[in-house]
């Protein structure tokens, strides 16, 4: 769908993302359409694997670098210091916290999420760079665990981002989420973790859910 | 605590006095006189900490209670003002300008009851929700399960039990009801 | 700590453009002399899920705009639709940080309201739960303070021995971060055996942790130049915002919930609320650590003062017909942030009519927030943020 059909539909914009002429301080005009010059409009591809050989040594390489992005979306967040600090360092297995989505590749979904976050969470899983994973914490995000009847809390995170690894409980444990790390590796060195893939192929679909819910959707459909 | 309520009930109208504690009461005063008693406690009487705006929804008399929590920090007591509003285009005087969290009370209650405040500061800009379109949540008549329901893709396989029924079939499950 | 008027930094405002009566505020961002950033929500500089919207000049914030409801899970409504008894595992997830303080003011709620004694037993078992959670809050709120000036190396101290806490709390309820230890009508277990000796080495540690951190932290030249005179809060707006606990204690105030209405058995015990006058970042910071002391010294004298056995329930009615008649009430504790309050209504059925939270960041991350970051750098807003103990769940519920 065009973007500006898509404003127009819109029932709440956003007047940053509207067209607009500015003033430089030179004194030049510019014009501005942040639609497009502030996001990318293609749309996100499958990646076909290489050639075996050199996937799996791509694999390999990638289940022993996970970078994470720290984005303490919910209450599992509270446990994110304890996994990475001197008791359960979760370093010696390669996770690392990152400060941008840009240079991590695994999103932790610490918990529940709110139909807020979940539009900064969709904004930032789509400005990680693929190939990219999802790890759930937490029972609220298999199927809104005791916040199951709450209209402000998504029930099944696998309709809006695809998930790699569920590790249930509330909260998980550290040492659980250490499990769910290396069920993470096992799966990236599998050649299993298709997950960007997944999202580009079914791409309407998941856009098509998280608009369901998402009301005040100024931003665009293609990925940035 | 005494000699406060009576030298309020001397200058307002104040009805259902309830003593809960020794350092907690809760009176019940009418809409038009709530905000100048609030400031007559607040300014005479000491009660310069404000603790709570809250708001209780009886659906069944159709009206709103609002209470205006205070506390006196030296004397170390606290009183309860409740007020009933109707439920029908619910407004309420302003009380931002006595203290300067109250904006932010009225702010959340514009958005979960409906309840509006004119003249608040930034009371029409969303505070908790975003692009909400049903009714306020917080109002009664929400369903909040009913709305999960149909828009949050509920796992299926999920039951739900009474826990009295369940507790007896799993107890005594000889037992004829 | 002697005041030193000079080190407090008073910015100059005349410059910024002046707010409207409604709090808005004209800035023409086309002129180019203000840019407009977003702090959060995925920010390594804000403290959990909750984003600042900030219009700068040049370093220097002009204004400030809170957005909160990254965490909002609607539990006032949730609440409405449990049970007395379902209803207390729903409010403990309120305040991820510091969950107690929901257990025992929402039992406490529900005891006041349908008229239950709890045994004395219970009420030191409580009042120690409240210390240990206090305790665990403050290790990281403590080194936290560092964090944010750069000072990786407390965090690393403070979680763990947060752990060793934790560890405690594990033997004391099975649960690591949400206890349900609480519950109405007393608390569910006894202390394990050996448990005092176990926790008594933890505040051991703890002990020489204070001495370390000091050395670390405190005296540190970076961290005073950085937060000495930085945020300060006015005392004359203590109570124009309702600021609470600590927050108000750096500011001269003693406010101690403890103190001035002393609930369970805290009228036993002998200590003194740490208060200084400087009401800036640094004495803040200075509150707490004294709060850590104070609350290990609490810790042991709960221990040596409890009484060996007792009852630890009060008889209850059957909790799947716990009907409890019309009436309300507000209870409050002391959080590690200040007052934590909680307000019941009940109207006879078997639900409660309204609960509502009284979350001391509230007021702190908030109004307050907003308020006094206008004028302050850019570099400080996180500093600040800790400073002032903010908790997003317990603003927006």
């Amino acid at each position: 769908m065009a973007i500006e059909e898509q404003n127009k539909k819109n029932k709440f914009i956003d007047p940053d993302l509207e067209k607009r002429e500015i003033l430089s301080p030179d004194g030049e005009i510019i014009k501005i359409d942040p639609m497009k010059d502030y996001f990318c409009d293609a749309k996100p591809k499958v990646h076909e694997p290489a050639n075996k050989v050199i996937e799996k040594f791509l694999n390999w390489s990638r289940a022993n670098s996970l970078w994470v992005l720290a984005f303490g979306t919910g209450c599992g967040s509270i446990e994110i210091p304890s996994l990475m600090t001197s008791r359960f360092d979760a370093n010696r297995f390669g996770v690392q916290m990152r400060p941008t989505p840009r240079q991590s590749s695994v999103f932790i979904i610490s918990g529940y999420l709110a139909v807020k976050t979940l539009k900064r969470v969709i904004r930032s899983y789509e400005q990680m760079q693929e190939p990219r994973y999802v790890v759930a914490l937490g029972s609220c995000t298999v199927n809104g665990g005791m916040y199951y009847d709450s209209y402000n809390t998504i029930n099944r995170l696998d309709y809006y981002i695809p998930v790699d690894v569920y590790v249930a409980g509330c909260m998980p444990r550290p040492e659980a989420m250490l499990a769910g790390f290396n069920k993470l590796k096992e799966r990236i060195k599998a050649g299993r973790a298709e997950g960007a893939n997944e999202y580009a192929e079914k791409f309407d679909w998941y856009k098509a859910n998280q608009k369901k819910i998402i009301k005040d959707w100024n931003m665009p459909d293609y990925n940035w | 605590m005494e000699q406060i309520l009576q030298d309020i009930g001397k200058q307002f109208k104040i009805t259902d006095i309830v003593k809960k504690r020794d350092n907690l009461n809760f009176i019940t005063c009418e809409k038009e006189q709530t905000i100048s008693l609030i400031t007559y406690l607040r300014d005479i009487k000491g009660f310069s900490h404000f603790v709570l705006l809250s708001v209780v929804d009886w659906i069944e008399d159709g009206v709103f209670q609002l209470v205006y929590f205070l506390n006196n920090p030296d004397k170390k007591i606290d009183i309860g003002i409740r007020t009933m509003i109707s439920r029908e285009n619910a407004t309420m005087t302003s009380a931002h300008h006595l203290w300067e969290q109250i904006a932010t009370y009225q702010r959340e209650l514009k958005e979960m009851y409906g309840i509006d405040f004119p003249g608040s500061p930034r009371v029409d800009e969303s505070f908790i929700l975003e692009g909400w379109d049903d009714i306020p949540p917080m109002r009664r008549e929400f369903d909040t399960k009913k709305y999960s329901e149909e828009n949050f893709f509920p796992r299926e396989g999920r039951e739900t039990n009474d826990p009295e029924e369940y507790m007896k079939k799993k107890l005594y499950p000889d037992e004829e009801k | 700590m002697k005041k030193n008027s000079k080190l407090i930094w008073t910015p100059d405002r005349s410059k910024f453009p002046e707010q409207n009566s409604d709090g808005s505020l004209d800035v023409d961002l086309a002129s180019q002399k203000y840019v407009k950033v977003w702090q959060g929500p995925n920010h390594p500089g804000v403290t959990g899920n909750m984003s600042l919207e900030l219009t700068i000049c040049g370093d220097e914030i002009v204004q400030a705009k809170t957005h909160v409801g990254y965490l909002h899970r609607g539990f006032e409504k949730l609440i409405e639709r449990r049970k007395f008894i379902q209803g207390f595992t729903t409010c403990i997830r309120m305040c991820v940080a510091e969950p107690d303080t929901n257990e025992y003011n929402f039992s406490r709620c529900v005891e006041e309201l349908s008229g239950i004694e709890v045994p004395e037993m219970a009420n030191w078992l409580r009042a120690l739960a409240l210390e240990m959670a206090r305790l665990q809050m403050l290790l990281r709120i403590v080194p936290g303070q560092g964090n944010t000036t750069g000072l990786g190396l407390g965090v690393q101290w403070g979680v763990y021995l947060r752990d060793l806490i934790l560890d405690r709390f594990e033997e004391l309820t099975g649960g690591r971060v949400y206890h349900m230890y609480i519950t109405p009508g007393g608390v569910r277990g006894l202390l394990p055996d050996g448990f005092k000796q176990r926790m008594e080495d933890a505040l051991k540690k703890i002990d020489e942790f204070i001495v370390d951190i000091t050395k670390l932290m405190y005296n540190n030249a970076v961290f005073k130049k950085r937060t000495v005179g930085v945020g300060y809060l006015d005392p004359a707006w203590i109570d124009k915002f309702g600021v609470v606990g600590p927050n108000a204690r750096a500011a001269g105030f003693k406010r101690d919930v403890r103190k001035d209405y002393p609930y369970l058995i805290y009228d036993k015990l002998d200590y003194e609320p740490f208060t200084a006058t400087d009401s800036d970042i640094y004495t803040r910071s200075l509150v707490r650590r004294e709060d850590l002391r104070t609350t290990v010294e609490l810790i042991r004298q709960i221990m040596a003062k409890m009484p060996k056995t007792g009852n630890i329930r009060a008889q209850t009615p059957n909790v799947l017909h716990w009907k409890i008649p019309k009436g309300e009430t507000y209870v409050r504790c002391e959080s590690s942030r200040g007052e934590y309050g909680y307000y019941m209504v009940t109207d006879g059925s078997e639900f409660p009519r309204r609960v509502n939270l009284r979350g001391p960041s509230y007021v702190h991350a908030v109004s307050l927030l907003e308020k006094l970051l206008v004028g302050a750098n850019i570099a400080d807003v996180s500093s600040m943020m800790v400073s002032l103990g903010t908790c997003p769940p317990e603003i927006e519920r």
